[in-house]
């Protein structure tokens, strides 16, 4: 029980709030057709990182939201310089600033020689959920411990307040966000900007990829921005089901996943482990593979 | 990074000779990818590259798996690029289905497909580094690219692989010119566009194959959508952008695995990546068809010339 809560609890915590938060923002990335930008928003933020930790010389939760957010800004900022006054076409402006971001980013961190020690170029690509401990468990007490849940990861902590802020913001602008998502034409002559609510969307997905990153991984981020979105949408077509349906699918991924990584080698009784972030993903696009195949929902409507 | 002289040197090719081949080699895949990525660009292919791209990297542990299983090196080449090639296959026909058998669009297609794909992927490795055969840490490469260490043999491989991509380019380079600016009259006068974006695609799979083991399966797509777009502005003939990009992509390439060559923790694929879209951003400005400053300032008079 112990083990259990010092390493496997807090490394399927942070998996599955990171599935939540992520798949939460995707639903509306998917229905705006913008399903890639999950991609390219885990790819800018990383030299945004690496900069704000060689800067300040902490991981501290503040200085990984500002760079990260700073990178996010100038690669929006660079995108629209090339596709609007330069007149490069969209998602090759996209696909140009994404790989570039990504590749400085890469090279800073090679460069800085943090690589080897804060954060390795292959825990950003793949994500190393199983970093998140929480060594002051002592047992199911630790649970109600106040003095033991403050040593929790920080990750947890920067997971839960990114699912707040994106779950309120949803909530409470949840008409706008229906009505731009399935027809923006009709949005704006009810006096709903389709383009304000638009960014709002690539804000929240910002803000979710930021927290996520550092914590599961470019690859985790994007299944999760995805897959269970994708899943749901193949199941209904009522917006509000279709979102509460894609946290259960994350959920379900989170949990399911990460007991695949943990018990599957165990199974076959090799030495050999599972990364969590991969068996994660993997589940949640076998979760869509199932719902493309049998889903009700699956086929194109006849009234596009 | 400070002393530029080892720098001159290989750029001037009086490195050692095995070097010289190796960026020679870069600089071939990189005037593939320019040439293929102009296509890939104007059928607006560039993300499902990228997609494809990613889903090559269970193929490349599937294809160690085997290799060590049949008792070879896994880190020889044949069996690493026949895995990538058949994954990536299996993701380009996956994107294809989910497009036109389900209501998700193309963009959710491909970003799932990549996902799901590089997530299998990073399972494999996980697993793989859990054997006890050793020369895992070769398969790093394939993530970031590198081209030290890359034998003479490699080079020569890429080199020929990128000129029969030119070549296929250059023998139905007049359909894919038509198909890319008017797919609709291209198929009312009979030209078969189905199997030529099928051409284009399968063109696509080759090169990222082939620049899997310089670029790294991450970047590579870079190579694929930077050059071209900074192609675009230095001329609206398809003819000369081909030629543009192709030169852009091996410059991008040939200077990238020179200095990745000489300075210690830079992997090659970043470096040609951050080189290409340094291009891109001149391009920009100073592209003598539709740069900045020459729309700013001589408009008229460069409009009349071209």
């Amino acid at each position: 029980m112990t083990s259990f809560l010092q390493i496997d609890l807090p490394a399927m915590l942070v998996g599955t709030l990171a599935a939540l938060v992520c798949a939460l923002i995707g639903n509306f990335l998917v229905l705006t057709r913008q399903s890639m930008l999950g991609d390219a928003m885990g790819h800018v933020v990383l030299p945004g990182i690496v900069i704000a930790f060689v800067l300040a010389g902490t991981t501290a939760t503040w200085v990984m939201l500002t760079g990260a957010f700073a990178a996010a800004l100038f690669s929006a900022m660079l995108v629209e310089f090339l596709r609007r006054m330069a007149g490069v076409e969209p998602s090759a402006a996209l696909g140009a600033v994404f790989t570039a971001m990504f590749a400085l980013g890469v090279l800073l961190l090679e460069q800085s020689g943090v690589a080897r020690t804060t954060f390795d170029v292959h825990h950003i690509l793949f994500g190393n959920i199983e970093t998140a401990i929480w060594p002051a468990a002592a047992g199911i007490r630790s649970l109600f411990d106040l003095a033991a849940l403050a040593s929790l990861p920080p990750q947890l902590g920067r997971l839960a307040f990114g699912l707040v802020v994106v779950a309120l913001i949803i909530v409470l602008l949840f008409k706008e966000l229906r009505v731009v998502s399935f027809d923006p034409d009709f949005a704006r002559t009810i006096g709903i900007s389709p383009r304000m609510i638009g960014a709002l969307i690539v804000s929240l997905a910002a803000l979710a990829a930021v927290v996520s990153l550092s914590a599961v991984g470019v690859i985790l981020l994007v299944a999760m921005m995805v897959c269970p979105p994708a899943t749901a949408r193949m199941l209904t077509d009522d917006l509000r089901t279709q979102v509460l349906l894609s946290l259960l699918f994350a959920l379900a991924s989170g949990v399911f996943g990460y007991a695949i990584a943990v018990l599957l080698p165990l199974a076959f009784g090799y030495e050999i482990s599972l990364g969590a972030a991969g068996t994660i993903a993997v589940v949640a696009g076998l979760f869509q593979l199932a719902a493309m195949l049998f889903g009700p929902k699956r086929g194109i409507p006849r009234t596009a | 990074m400070t002393d530029l002289s080892p720098l001159v040197s290989i750029l001037l090719l009086q490195a050692g000779y095995n070097t010289i081949v190796v960026m020679l080699g870069a600089a071939a895949l990189g005037a593939a990818t320019g040439i293929v990525g102009v296509f890939a660009m104007l059928r607006r292919r560039a993300l499902v590259a990228d997609a494809v791209a990613h889903a090559t990297l269970p193929g490349v542990a599937l294809g160690f798996i085997v290799a060590v299983t049949l008792g070879f090196s896994g880190r020889s080449l044949p069996f690493l690029m026949v895995g990538a090639a058949l994954t990536a296959i299996l993701a380009a026909l996956s994107i294809q289905w989910i497009t036109n058998r389900t209501r998700l669009t193309e963009d959710t297609a491909i970003a799932s497909v990549l996902a799901t794909f590089f997530a299998l992927g990073i399972v494999l490795l996980t697993v793989i580094q859990t054997l006890k055969t050793g020369g895992q840490a070769g398969l790093d490469i394939y993530l970031l690219g590198a081209t030290a260490g890359m034998l003479r043999e490699e080079a020569i491989i890429l080199a020929l692989f990128s000129l029969v991509v030119a070549l296929a380019v250059a023998a139905i380079f007049k359909e894919l010119t038509l198909i890319s600016f008017d797919a609709d009259y291209a198929r009312a006068h009979g030209f078969p566009v189905r199997l030529l974006d099928l051409a284009i695609l399968a063109l696509v799979l080759a090169v990222v194959v082939i620049g899997l083991r310089v670029v790294g399966l991450v970047l590579i797509v870079a190579l694929l959508i930077t050059p071209p777009a900074a192609a675009r502005f230095w001329t609206n003939h398809t003819g000369y952008m081909t030629l543009i990009s192709a030169t852009i992509g091996a410059a991008s390439a040939y200077f990238g695995a020179a200095i990745s060559a000489v300075s210690p923790d830079t992997p090659t694929g970043a470096v040609i990546v951050l080189v290409a879209f340094t291009i891109l951003l001149f391009s920009v400005f100073f592209g003598s068809a539709r740069g900045i400053v020459v729309r700013a300032f001589g408009a008229r008079q460069w409009r009349g010339a071209s």
